[in-house]
């Protein structure tokens, strides 16, 4: 739960992503491997996000942060770090542990005008504040006949963190993917976590943004465009995150660092696998995933939440109502967290979510027609 | 406390002895049968009665008030037009015109009038389901509230909230989650702290709402950030079907939040409610935080239209409040005592109600239903729309 556990959790992974990291601009071109190397920085997804916020709140006055520890604490999870001493704590707001009240304060507080940045320490603890994501900030426009705006954001980490066990545990992405009203966006990677962030706080409607907790002490790229305060990332627009022609496969969160993993090996043996980062779960591109189908004719979906009813039973179900489904030569497989609570001990919490092997076992399955076949 | 407010009150009423003249013109929907401005701006001196308040932490109000014959006038008006519009709204929804949910606040009147009263148009009101008459008095035209019941285009919320769901100026509805208004209305108070505008906001809840966790927690934030909140606990007596006593530990919810003062008012008195909530005003807007306030009111029908409201309660309690406490007759008698205005003169504005709602009526009868278009609008603010929205099947669905 701490920063501290969180970052010695992180060490391993860290140094295993970089060392990934090293190996991917091989791919490039000198040239363009020059470019890159003189105009990115390496950073954080964590400090991705700080900028993000420290950005937006010194760009509008209506912007404010509140949730749990986020200012003298500087975030549990060290996100908020130093916004404080910016911004001062009539705009960083430290809350009670009452997740009903500050949420409702807080879409009451962007009802009347204000731009509300609401940090749940992890989406976990919303559940407790889930009516007044859904009912209160998504639908009092619809209801209000578009009198009364709700422009907030709800953020945090989601999804499984390691060695948590069941209760902290869990992705939203399916639960809020599914409200007319909110957006939701699920961002994997430092450009990401920036470019979402900032395009939410700047979006006019309730917006959740789904973070994750493993992801926050990685270390990606940042392009110069992304180093800009102006830079922002369209919600709805889905990234091909490389480009393949024998498989689709698309992902969100954490687990777009899986399928690029598993895509850089199976490029070894010659399999050329295309990996779609959805960035945003609603709206979803849908033209994005229909147009690569149809480059590619198989598609499987990857994600740490649960399969059933869940962010790629969505994209099955889009596949099947759009004109993809001439395409496919084989049947789309989930591959998503097993349909069990998260147990506790290392072991068994490592067959609750998809990983790089799994990743690669379902791509060949795929393509060897050991499914559906 | 409630059965002889209105005898107490009377008893306690005198007329001032001079006029102040010139006054400011006040707006009245009434008509205007003041025989000249000075007539209309006339003071009249109310005494309140010793038991039109009980106090938690705080010293009580003064039970001393003054208003113009106009604002007199004025608040009867507009009491006498939102009964004859819940009447309307009843007589509606048993001819099967108005669909789902329907609750009036016929005999809680007092409330909505004297709160606006007390307030103005910086001050934000919100509450739960039972909105109509605080749409009303934050300038919701009858047409629109009952076009909105009916399901009109001319509705208030372009018919796409109905009977729960209605929004005006200054007034933040109109939310049918029995309890999430409250921290939403402490979130209004935060906004007006934050961007300091000296105003208040009234966050409105029943005596069932009174027990969800939300409450407390909205209280805890209100008094940690001095949020100029007042949370008025309208208490009519019954949570659906459930009274008080049944639900509530206490039920003193005026002194509910321990650490924040409280007051409990006649709610049945417009003229109580309209000290209690300029009382409140000032005490919130004067840096000193939250305060709790409880009105004791009740609802003459049921909690909706689907509940006969005798099954948890005697028809002979329900008579006693109306032939006691009706808090339309307490005015109407203060009116006549003062000489504010004569019988047949409250009688030509109980008529004139009358023809505003039935011609309301017929104007939102006549409204055409909502535009089809409409069904896709207002789920996201203009321009930030996705590309698409689906509707039943994909070939219904709708591109931005």
């Amino acid at each position: 739960m701490t920063f501290l556990a969180t970052s010695i959790r992180n060490a391993a992974p860290l140094v295993a992503r970089r060392a990934a990291l090293k190996q991917a601009p091989v791919a490039l071109s000198a040239i363009a491997q020059k470019r890159w190397n003189s105009n990115s920085v390496e950073m954080t997804v964590r400090d991705a996000l700080n900028q993000a916020l420290e950005e937006e709140l010194s760009a509008d006055e209506k912007v404010f942060l509140l949730g749990e520890e986020v200012a003298q604490y500087n975030g549990a999870y060290k996100v908020t770090r130093g916004l404080l001493d910016k911004f001062g704590p009539k705009r960083v707001i430290d809350t009670p542990i009452t997740e009903a009240g500050f949420a409702g304060l807080a879409t009451g507080a962007a009802l009347s005008g204000l731009k509300p940045i609401c940090e749940f320490m992890t989406f976990n603890f919303a559940m407790q504040a889930i009516d007044h994501i859904v009912n209160s900030a998504a639908k009092t426009h619809y209801m209000s006949g578009g009198t009364v705006k709700c422009p907030i954001v709800f953020r945090g980490p989601n999804g499984a963190a390691a060695g948590v066990a069941a209760q902290h545990s869990q992705c939203f992405a399916a639960w809020y993917g599914s409200v007319p009203g909110l957006k939701v966006v699920s961002p994997w990677n430092s450009e990401d976590a920036k470019g979402l962030l900032k395009a939410a706080i700047r979006d006019p409607n309730p917006v959740v943004v789904l973070e994750n907790e493993l992801q926050y002490g990685l270390s990606f790229p940042m392009s110069e465009e992304a180093q800009s305060s102006d830079f922002v990332i369209p919600i709805g627009k889905a990234k091909v995150e490389r480009e393949g022609k024998d498989i689709t496969v698309v992902s969100h969160s954490r687990s777009v660092g899986f399928c690029m993993e598993a895509a850089e090996q199976l490029a070894k043996d010659g399999i050329s696998v295309e990996v779609v980062n959805l960035r945003s779960i609603r709206p979803l591109d849908v033209d994005t995933i229909v147009k690569s189908v149809k480059k590619t004719n198989r598609i499987i979906t990857v994600e740490g939440g649960w399969a059933s009813y869940g962010v790629g039973s969505e994209i099955a179900a889009q596949i099947m109502e759009s004109d993809a489904f001439d395409y496919l030569d084989a049947p789309l497989t989930r591959v998503a967290g097993a349909d069990v609570p998260t147990p506790y001990a290392a072991n068994l919490e490592g067959y609750a979510f998809p990983d790089t092997p799994i990743i690669t076992k379902v791509i060949r399955d795929t393509l060897d027609k050991k499914i559906g076949a | 406390m409630l059965r002889s407010t209105a005898s107490r009150l009377l008893a306690n009423v005198r007329v001032a002895p001079k006029a102040f003249a010139p006054a400011r013109a006040f707006s009245t929907t009434a008509p205007s049968f003041f025989a000249s401005a000075t007539d209309a701006s006339e003071k009249v001196k109310i005494t309140l009665p010793e038991s039109s308040f009980e106090v938690y932490n705080l010293e009580k109000p003064s039970l001393e008030l003054e208003f113009s014959k106009e604002e007199m006038v004025d608040m009867y008006t507009k009491m006498v037009t939102m009964r004859r519009m819940e009447m309307a709204a009843d007589a509606l929804y048993k001819a099967k015109q108005i669909r789902g949910f329907c609750h009036l606040c016929t005999g809680q009147e007092a409330v909505s009038v004297g709160m606006e009263s007390a307030i103005n148009s910086a001050d934000q009101i919100i509450t739960a389901y039972r909105c109509h008459g605080f749409t009303y008095v934050r300038g919701g035209s009858i047409k629109s509230i009952i076009g909105e019941l009916l399901g009109r285009e001319c509705g208030i919320s372009k018919g796409k909230g109905g009977s729960m769901h209605m929004f005006s100026k200054a007034f933040y509805g109109g939310n049918g989650i029995v309890g999430a208004q409250v921290p939403l209305g402490a979130g209004i108070a935060f906004t007006q702290k934050y961007l300091d505008i000296p105003a208040v906001t009234f966050s409105l809840y029943g005596d069932g709402a009174s027990n969800q966790g939300q409450v407390f927690e909205a209280y805890n934030m209100a008094k940690l950030w001095d949020l100029p909140c007042v949370f008025v606990c309208e208490n009519n007596k019954y949570g659906m079907g459930t009274s008080a006593a049944r639900s509530s530990a206490s039920t003193q919810y005026y002194t509910r939040a321990g650490y924040i003062p409280g007051i409990q008012v006649n709610g049945m008195d417009v003229f109580a409610v309209h000290q209690a909530c300029k009382f409140a005003k000032e005490w919130t807007t004067s840096g000193k935080g939250p305060l709790v306030m409880e009105l004791n009111t009740y609802r003459y029908g049921g909690h909706s239209m689907s509940d006969p409201g005798t099954t948890y309660r005697t028809r002979e309690e329900i008579q006693h409040m109306r032939s006691t406490s009706d808090p339309i007759t307490g005015l109407k008698q203060h009116l006549l005592d003062n000489s504010v205005a004569s019988e047949a003169e409250l009688k030509a504005i109980d008529k004139e109600a009358r023809k505003i709602v039935d011609e309301a009526v017929k104007e939102a009868q006549a409204s055409p239903e909502p535009d089809l278009k409409e069904f896709w609008t207002d789920i996201y603010q203009p321009g930030s729309e996705p590309q698409m929205v689906r509707g039943r099947e994909p070939g219904e669905s709708h591109w931005y």
